[in-house]
């Protein structure tokens, strides 16, 4: 295995492998990279989980990273909002830039962060409140207190994550009543109603069913008109049907990355297409 | 001779019997002491008929049983319980949310939580004593009289606090505090990190995680622990001994109007009884008895309301 990434389709370049270096291969990623990755490392307490990340995620696209169970693959997204500073003894090294800026350097405000940066985690995490509240927290919290506008951003938010006409009658009811897929949408909407401009997704339809999952699929490929999305998923074929690019990671390191089709067709490591052909994983 | 499968069959029969005697060994666990609880409060409610009525409710004590009355004790309760809530709850539930949501797990965090826990064991005695010494007599320290002006009223008390309401309320809470903060941790406990996750990527801060979301989550659990809590401090008797409660006395707390109420003398309800029960005359057994209906209804209805409670708000929180 390649302690740095190769970069799909990139021949014989000198400048590190990254997913933009993709170009000439395909149809260029929309826009300037939003996160810049830079030989980044994450320990947990002693543990090292991440070895010298190096990754672009573009703009208003969708970047999809697969790997095998406990690759570190969640670890790196959670990194991207510094959800894991929640955990104790956790330690990043390196640089995560968001638009050029260090996220993790000393001034960066987390709660600030967190809002341009939202989460869909893997099990949906309705809060016990009302659909309506649920949505209007973000909102809230933020200061937002007058209830039209509130009301009005509840119902973009919904209709944006597709559950506006499921939910339309019972805005008051217990978000905890609603369908696994339903929550799930709803944990996307209420993600949308801080108005984020990245959206990360930690596996969100693996514990749905096939027709919840394609309502999701559908949703995401709206969504990234509007935002920068990053998906974890085991999902090969989700993978290959939503995102743009693609980040293999195995044992703690990113071993390939590129333009999804180029990756799923014609992958540059072993490892890779082992992976993807189902051979290991 | 015998084949495994009669072997089998024997054995069957006998992990039956053992399924059955294990369930009759609970339910009658159970009788036992549902059964001792009835004769308790049958013989009880069968000594005060007659004796509880609306006079017995509203007349204050008296050396004659027909003419004895609670309405002192029941004041003094009330006023008593009233207080160690209002003391018990902030300090009790702040406490449980910096142990749970704020404490590093330290050698320090473990100090503290194991104290907790034992203070939830000490004998209620020992706290009266405490309550004695530090508030009563605030150990001896200069005696002297304060009146406090609050715009439209004043109130006069002194310090130390003597043998008024809220000696005994600030021991009470002493008294309850541990239960309440070890309730109210396993409240926050119960909420599941999922949810303090999903408020924190939404950009809140751990004061809007906390009062948004973990605090209602836990609430139900939390105030059925204060109830709890509440209720044992009711029926104490022990503690409001050692402070020196008053035994008989003729007027309730309040009397000088309600911001002097915790600075009155006072009885409670279960010391009311406790020396009913100790009088020569054999009719005021009768008297304590009544009495004891009226602390049991007491406790009940409280009890009641945690159980209302915890329903309430749990129809709305199922995770």
């Amino acid at each position: 295995m390649s302690t740095a990434p190769k970069s799909t389709g990139m021949s014989g370049s000198a400048t590190p492998p990254l997913v933009l270096g993709a170009a000439s291969q395909g149809p260029a990623p929309a826009g300037k990279p939003k996160f810049e990755t830079r030989g980044m490392g994450f320990f947990y307490g002693s543990h090292q989980a991440l070895t010298e990340i190096n990754l672009l995620i573009p703009e208003k696209a969708v970047t999809a990273l697969i790997g095998p169970s406990g690759c570190g693959k969640s670890t790196y997204l959670r990194s991207l909002n510094r959800m894991n500073d929640i955990i104790d003894g956790t330690r990043v090294t390196g640089s995560v830039l968001l638009d050029g800026e260090d996220i993790y350097a000393p001034d960066v405000d987390v709660v600030a962060l967190r809002k341009r940066v939202g989460m869909v985690f893997q099990k949906s995490t309705p809060f016990p409140k009302s659909i309506f509240d649920n949505v209007a927290f973000g909102p809230r919290i933020g200061g937002l207190n007058k209830l039209s506008e509130l009301k009005d951003l509840v119902e973009h938010c919904l209709k944006q994550a597709a559950l506006w006409n499921e939910v339309k009658d019972r805005l008051r009811d217990s978000a905890m009543a609603l369908s696994g897929g339903q929550q799930q949408r709803l944990c996307i909407a209420r993600a949308l109603a801080t108005n984020p401009e990245v959206l990360l997704m930690d596996e969100p339809a693996s514990a749905l069913d096939p027709a919840s999952t394609a309502r999701i699929e559908d949703l995401i490929f709206e969504l990234k008109q509007n935002y920068t999305i990053v998906i974890v998923t085991h999902n090969m074929q989700q993978a290959a049907r939503i995102s743009e690019f693609t980040g293999f990671f195995c044992l703690g390191r990113l071993v390939e990355v590129g333009q999804t089709k180029q990756m799923f067709t014609n992958p540059a490591e072993k490892e890779t297409e082992d992976y993807i052909t189902g051979r290991f994983g | 001779m015998s084949t495994p499968h009669d072997a089998y069959a024997r054995s069957l029969r006998r992990r039956h019997l053992q399924a059955a005697a294990f369930g009759w060994v609970c339910s009658l666990a159970t009788w036992f002491s549902v059964i001792i609880l009835a004769v308790l409060l049958i013989a009880v409610t069968y000594r005060s008929v007659g004796w509880i009525s609306w006079d017995f409710l509203t007349r204050f004590d008296s050396y004659r049983p027909q003419k004895a009355g609670i309405f002192a004790g029941l004041m003094g309760s009330f006023w008593l319980i009233g207080l160690t809530a209002l003391f018990c709850v902030p300090v009790g539930v702040g406490a449980a949310i910096y142990l749970e949501e704020y404490a590093k797990p330290n050698w320090l965090t473990r100090v503290i939580q194991l104290n907790v826990s034992n203070l939830a064991g000490i004998p209620s005695i020992v706290f009266g004593m405490l309550g004695f010494t530090a508030f009563v007599r605030m150990f001896g320290l200069a005696q002297q009289q304060y009146i406090l002006w609050l715009g439209f009223t004043h109130v006069k008390f002194t310090v130390p606090f003597g043998r008024s309401v809220i000696s005994g309320a600030l021991t009470l809470t002493l008294l309850s505090l541990p239960v309440v903060i070890i309730a109210s941790q396993e409240a926050l406990r119960s909420v599941p990190p999922s949810i303090r996750h999903a408020a924190y990527a939404l950009g809140a801060t751990k004061w809007q995680t906390i009062r948004a979301q973990v605090l209602p989550a836990a609430l139900p659990g939390i105030l059925t622990g204060v109830i709890l809590a509440l209720s044992r401090a009711l029926g104490e008797t022990a503690p409001l001994a050692v402070l020196g409660a008053a035994t008989y006395i003729t007027f309730a707390p309040g009397k000088k109007g309600l911001l002097q109420a915790p600075f009155d003398p006072f009885t409670a309800m279960p010391l009311q009884i406790y020396n009913w029960v100790d009088e020569i005359d054999r009719k005021f057994q009768n008297v304590a008895a009544a009495g004891i209906v009226v602390l049991l209804v007491a406790l009940l209805l409280m009890n009641g309301s945690a159980i209302y409670i915890r329903h309430h708000f749990q129809k709305k929180i199922r995770w």
